[in-house]
């Protein structure tokens, strides 16, 4: 009984350490400067001021309709591409899969941000500055997605493989219907992983961006930081809330995904 | 014949991911090392070969060094706590208790958060004088603190600020962990009458690191990564205090335009989280327990 009472005790303060911050921000972006200024708990008049004012320095809207569609678009294509290419890692037997497999895993040792300089320099050369295509192709694939996918499609039965070749089955065909859909969860954790990871990048559009119509939100929030620091806390806090509320909604609705997700790929594998 | 033709089979399903992994991860980073050897001019067109002089240059650049040296420091800070902070969050949100989901969400939820939310949060709650971390401060009688413009605290700030966002997926791994551990264990270690104290550091940890041997390492390279908290916290500053290698990187090459310098600085920063990543390996094999 003791034992339960100090654990919901520490329980309860890790939470208010964890969360109370993201909830007062909530709180602070209903409020009025002088609220703010009285170091008040609660807004005394909630208003939404913040937000109207945060939607007139920066276009809230477009930035938020730009993370979406190219979270949305990175996280189709990681789906094919991440699967294709782990299936046929795992069904297809051609000479020099192993190989192709480590070298595969040895991109994971090369940190995206030690390569900045030279992708700036290709994206230029394409003329892809200040377009979706610079924010979007180069993450349509992860060598993490990849591996995810071929670890899940190792568990996969054979002798249904094999029952499906007796039959005929092509391999697209055997991708299409047998390997996608039955992997619907770990294709779950993959999607919620590439959306918010997507959505929450921020060095990438930092460089690669200099024009409000393909900015992503995160780099909206920035602006905000910029133009609004230390003067008009709830336009920033308003920002940050309308930044986060997305991914958060889907963390919480898909954790259990990302915790099957997040384990077969890195502590079973 | 039919091994040709799964081999341009295996191709063509390949090929996508090989040719964006070969432009955007291969070509730069080999793309990088030929920078960093050269005196390259604005669009990235390469002008002659200059061999080391980035590289010396960085030996004798005090704020290339003194990047290497928070950065480090930075690793320090964060590593560690956010390890003993989220292995704790972990062993009391997997006791059986009614609501523990509840908790378990709450934990996880800074995976949901981007940095760059996250950081404009806490700049507010670091700010001197409206900030609620110094508001609170004050209640007790502890005098104002300069958090982010104070070149004796700023590095303590962010890497406070980079633990608080990391705690979510650590806490996530070290669950998993902990739920793979088997039952029975602990029923025999009851049976012989072992505490909980003992069942911890007898059983949980124990087995549990293989997993902390992994979080280790993803949490040196993300903390020796980090560059969104320090664009929006301190942006490098007060004097460099916080400019972490990262953010070196970009400001040499996007502000002042140095590619071959910059590049030299992005190998450096490739070798140290290789070598580290091999060490860790080699160190961590021995060491791990595995069931």
């Amino acid at each position: 009984m003791m034992k339960k009472i100090i654990l919901y005790i520490l329980l309860v303060i890790s939470a208010f350490f964890m969360f109370a911050p993201i909830l007062y921000a909530l709180s602070v972006s209903f409020m009025s400067a002088g609220d703010v200024n009285n170091a008040a708990l609660l807004p005394s008049e909630p208003t939404f001021q913040g937000y109207q004012e945060a939607s007139t320095r920066i276009p809230l809207v477009r930035f938020l309709f730009n993370s979406f569609l190219i979270a949305v678009s990175v996280m189709i294509g990681q789906i094919f591409l991440c699967s294709l290419a782990a299936f046929a890692f795992v069904f297809i037997p051609f000479k020099g899969r192993k190989v192709l497999f480590i070298l595969l895993l040895s991109t994971m040792l090369i940190p995206f941000e030690s390569t900045i300089v030279p992708n700036h320099v290709t994206i230029l050369n394409l003329g892809w500055l200040d377009t979706f295509q610079a924010l979007i192709v180069p993450t349509l694939v992860t060598p993490f997605g990849v591996f995810l996918l071929r670890q899940h499609f190792l568990t996969m039965p054979k002798e249904l493989w094999d029952a499906a070749q007796m039959d005929g089955c092509s391999y697209f065909r055997y991708y299409l219907s047998f390997a996608l859909p039955l992997s619907k969860t770990i294709l779950g954790a993959l999607s919620i992983f590439a959306f918010i990871s997507t959505w929450n990048s921020y060095l990438w559009p930092l460089i690669m961006t200099s024009n409000d119509n393909v900015r992503p939100i995160q780099i909206g929030l920035k602006m905000l930081v910029s133009s609004q620091a230390s003067t008009n806390w709830p336009i920033v806090m308003a920002g940050s809330i309308i930044a986060l509320l997305p991914t958060l909604l889907i963390l919480f609705f898909g954790l259990k995904y990302i915790r099957e997700g997040l384990l077969s790929g890195s502590v079973k594998g | 014949m039919r091994e040709m033709k799964l081999f341009g089979l295996g191709m063509l399903y390949l090929f996508p991911t090989f040719l964006i992994l070969g432009v955007f991860l291969f070509y730069p980073i080999l793309k990088t090392v030929q920078f960093s050897f050269s005196n390259v001019l604005d669009g990235g067109i390469v002008a002659g070969f200059v061999g080391l002089e980035h590289y010396l240059s960085l030996l004798s650049s005090p704020s290339f060094l003194n990047s290497l040296k928070v950065s480090f420091l930075f690793v320090l800070y964060t590593v560690p706590l956010t390890i003993i902070l989220s292995l704790f969050l972990a062993v009391i949100a997997n006791e059986k208790l009614k609501g523990n989901k509840i908790f378990q969400m709450i934990f996880s939820s800074q995976l949901g958060i981007s940095g760059a939310a996250s950081s404009a949060i806490l700049l507010f709650f670091f700010h001197p004088t409206l900030g609620t971390i110094n508001n609170v401060l004050g209640f007790i009688g502890v005098p104002r603190i300069e958090w982010l413009t104070s070149p004796d605290w700023a590095l303590f700030s962010v890497a406070l600020a980079t633990v608080w966002m990391g705690l979510s997926l650590n806490f996530i791994l070290f669950l998993g962990g902990l739920q793979n551990i088997s039952e029975d264990l602990y029923e025999s270690a009851l049976v012989d009458g072992a505490g909980y104290w003992n069942r911890l550091f007898k059983i949980t940890i124990p087995l549990l690191s293989p997993v902390l041997f992994f979080v280790t390492i993803i949490n040196f390279i993300n903390a020796f990564q980090s560059f969104g908290q320090v664009d929006i916290l301190t942006e490098g500053g007060p004097s460099e205090a916080t400019n972490l290698i990262v953010y070196s990187i970009y400001r040499e090459a996007f502000m002042y335009g140095n590619y071959g310098f910059a590049s030299a600085q992005a190998i450096v920063l490739f070798i140290i989280t290789l070598v580290v990543t091999l060490i860790q390996f080699k160190v961590g094999e021995r060491r791990v327990h595995y069931q």
